[in-house]
């Protein structure tokens, strides 16, 4: 016994066993897992919401909940998948990757790694146990818009502390990934000899550090309305609920490109990786990504067309985001570019990543037309807009995080997943999604407003359309979850270098990657 | 070729289920000068996006297709062009060049309320509209007129009936046709949004504040909407009906609505002072 604990002991010498050792743990492979299994978790109960969602709305009149519920589950499900599934996504794989990416030991700061992750529960806990509180969880849809989120109950305090909480985990995560990147590069990576994701993840950690404090700002502001008898949203004492909107979206447009630009990294791996070929325009994707950042600190009041700005605001804000098209543009032309005269195969990330081309690029172009304030007007708080943010942040940031992970799973477990079933996972998702999401379209142009539990008897064939494609979408993740499962529980060894056409330091350390890995810096020519 | 007729006769009969449903896919008719360019400005961008479409995918198809490793395709190692880089990203300027011309003229024309021939003040409550006729001296509340048994809950559900079901109100908004209506919307409460797309109108009634637009139907008829911004549990449930009429029809419509009124002002002057203070 003392022997064995003794041997237990000497081969994790850095790390308690058992459960514990999740608690204390320091190591960025280990808090890259627990963000991406929290991440996991939370997608399929922002999931279940959804599929709530889409069987009320499977036909017209009130079947399974009431509207004040429904309202909750439209507000948790945008919560919960954009803060609870997409964002620690994302975050998972700059813990796992950058460090193995550029060279480094560990993120700069390990100790508040871990407790950047463990401030994630809690909030979670807070969002989504406020619909056991009396009155329910908060209803005034995830952009809390007063007045009517000071008309709701303890849930809403309960909402403004989750979102305090992972907004200050998201500024520690930040921080410690800039340094890291900045700080600890093997020698003779230079910033722009960095792996894109890198990059990506760079100016995400960036934008992160300038929006959430906003966020956190505009969310006091609404407690202290709440309860201490501020007036910043009130206009009876001297306050602007349209204040609250520019807030709240100088932080919301930001945070779209927190959920996507990571994105583009991954599949700026992918595409060289399954097409053999180095990516087209290196530095022009940095430079791309560079100007949607900055783009996007200036094209919030595209979300307020309707409010009633006047003309030269609402023709500022729609040039400023037509221009967005232009470096995204940029970015769909050096992916294609990149497939070019290459020598392509179809592995299950190549296919998220192609499906992540084709379909944000559809995203893209519903963004173009609502970029157009007349248009946007006519469309605003409509299907249309709807689907235009699932084709964005589902076959956009979703396709890419699940593209990633079949990328670098073998990297990961040491095991290859089971391709066939990772192909009918992308085909199931590709499909169902388009199903679901399509349809909505059409929904917001005849003018089905969004956030409604109960629509007019026109509007239900393409509403029960999108409900089994819904389901068909929801069921078909659990897919994931076995071939996620499968694949760390055994299966055909992988290779150092899983993929022939891969690229980056991650693929010179054996797989699975070992607990510490470039405790000497290496080589990087 | 099997597989293709099957697709295609799968795709035939359900055309006719399509037609039945009489469902649009498109914004729905415009009806006013201002709906119409939008109608014609989304027309364009859809066009002019569709040919980036083709365009753009039929080269990453047109790849994925050619240079196939099964197909024996050898990668190239070609990358960096800047003639080519500086060619794609000027022509998207170009094209949105295009689309921001006309689209600044109709934001111009939207904001332009000025000059109306009456004026409608628009309030917003948790869930109904309240309608003031500054000029006629009208003033009506519009409800969502559906029962609420035909609408239902999870216990009971409804059975619905009604043709228009949610988008139906109590006392619609009566307009002339063809004369520049401006609206003042506010709120009471929330802020809600007065929306309906064949006038080409949405617009967030905010508490505290009152936001202008306009509208001129082009012809009689009735257009229906619906709140746009969530606005509490009853969001679904307050709809906007327009009924816009020829200049006398609505001439008697406010003729009638100001007998009413003054009908139901009658009791009231009946109060006793002695009524009013033990109130």
């Amino acid at each position: 016994m003392e022997a064995a604990h003794a041997h237990a002991h000497d081969d994790h010498h850095h790390a308690p066993a058992g459960i514990g050792r999740y608690f204390t743990t320091t190591n960025h492979k280990d808090i890259g897992s627990m963000y991406m299994w929290f991440s996991l978790i939370m997608f399929f109960v922002g999931g279940f919401m959804a599929l709530v969602i889409r069987a009320e709305l499977f036909q017209p009149g009130i079947q399974i909940v009431n509207p004040d519920v429904f309202n909750q589950l439209t507000t948790i499900h945008a919560l919960v998948m954009i803060f609870g599934a997409v964002m620690p996504a994302f975050v998972g794989y700059a813990n796992w990757q950058i460090p193995l990416m550029v060279g480094a030991s560990d993120m700069a700061f390990a100790r508040m790694n871990n407790w950047s992750f463990w401030l994630m529960p809690p909030a979670a806990a807070l969002l989504v146990g406020s619909f056991l509180v009396p009155g329910g969880a908060a209803g005034s849809g995830w952009t809390l818009y007063p007045p009517l989120s000071i008309q709701g109950g303890i849930s809403v305090d309960m909402t403004i502390l989750a979102v305090h909480i992972m907004g200050a985990s998201s500024i520690m995560g930040s921080i410690n990934i800039i340094t890291t990147i900045l700080n600890m590069r093997a020698p003779g990576m230079t910033l722009m000899r960095m792996p894109m994701f890198v990059w990506t993840w760079l100016i995400t950690a960036y934008l992160l550090i300038a929006v959430m404090p906003v966020l956190a700002g505009a969310v006091t502001m609404l407690l202290t309305d709440r309860h201490f008898g501020t007036h910043f949203f009130n206009a009876a004492g001297g306050g602007d609920p349209t204040m609250f909107m520019h807030i709240f979206w100088f932080f919301g447009h930001p945070e779209v490109y927190i959920m996507i630009l990571p994105a583009f990294g991954i599949i700026s791996h992918i595409i060289p990786t399954f097409a053999r070929k180095p990516l087209f325009g290196y530095a022009s994707m940095v430079y791309a990504t560079a100007s949607i950042a900055l783009l996007s600190f200036i094209v919030w009041g595209h979300h307020m067309f309707t409010v009633g700005m006047p003309a030269a605001g609402n023709l500022f804000f729609m040039y400023a985001t037509m221009l967005i098209a232009v470096p995204t543009g940029v970015k769909v032309f050096n992916w294609i570019a990149t497939l070019w005269k290459g020598s392509i195969t179809f592995e299950t990330p190549m296919l998220f990543a192609i499906g992540f081309v084709s379909l944000f690029t559809i995203g893209g172009f519903s963004g173009l037309v609502l970029a157009v304030t007349p248009v946007d007007i006519t469309l605003h708080n409509t299907y249309y807009v709807v689907a235009h943010f699932h084709y964005v942040l589902f076959s956009g940031a979703i396709f890419s995080i699940m593209g990633g992970a079949y990328y670098w799973l073998p990297k990961w477990t040491g095991h290859m997943y089971d391709e066939t079933l990772g192909k009918v996972h992308f085909w199931l998702t590709a499909i169902s999604f388009n199903i679901t999401f399509f349809p909505q379209h059409f929904l917001g142009l005849a003018g089905m407003p969004r956030r409604i539990p109960d629509y007019a008897p026109q509007f239900t064939e393409f509403n029960q359309i999108s409900s089994i494609g819904a389901f068909l979408l929801g069921f078909s993740q659990l897919l994931f979850l076995y071939v996620v499962i499968k694949c760390i529980r055994g299966g055909v060894k992988a290779e150092a270098k899983a993929w022939e056409g891969a690229e980056g330091l991650e693929w010179t350390v054996p797989s699975p990657a070992p607990y510490h890995t470039f405790e000497t810096p290496p080589a990087f020519h | 070729m099997k597989k293709l007729r099957v697709i295609a006769g799968a795709i035939a009969a359900s055309l006719p289920a399509l037609a039945l449903a009489g469902y649009d896919v498109n914004i729905p008719a415009p009806k006013t000068p201002i709906s119409m360019q939008i109608y014609g400005l989304h027309m364009e961008i859809l066009w002019v996006c569709l040919a980036i479409f083709v365009v753009v995918f039929g080269v990453m198809f047109y790849s994925l297709f050619a240079h196939r490793k099964s197909k024996g395709a050898v990668a190239a190692n070609f990358h960096e062009n800047h003639l080519v880089e500086v060619i794609w990203t000027l022509i998207p300027f170009v094209i949105l060049a295009v689309i921001a011309f006309p689209a600044t003229r109709t934001v111009l024309a939207m904001k332009d309320a000025s000059n109306p021939d009456m004026t409608i003040k628009v309030t917003a409550y948790q869930w109904k509209w309240q309608y003031d006729y500054l000029n006629d001296g009208v003033k009506l509340y519009a409800t969502l007129s559906t029962p609420r048994d035909q609408i239902g809950s999870p216990e009971e559900h409804g059975k619905i009936t009604n043709e228009h079901y949610l988008l139906e109100t109590d006392n619609n908004v009566v307009v002339p046709v063809g004369k520049k209506i401006r609206l003042l919307i506010t709120a009471n409460d929330v802020i809600h949004g007065w929306y309906v797309p064949q006038l080409g109108v949405n617009q967030y009634g905010i508490p505290g504040f009152i936001k202008d637009t306009w509208f001129q139907a082009n012809e009689a008829g009735i257009y229906r909407g619906q709140c746009s911004q969530i606005c509490g549990k009853e969001h679904g449930y307050m709809p906007i009906v327009v009924e816009a009429k020829s200049p006398e029809d609505y001439a008697a419509w406010v003729k009638e609505q100001k007998a009413k009124q003054a009908e139901a002002a009658q009791p009231a002057d009946k109060v006793s002072m002695a009524d009013t203070t033990a109130r």
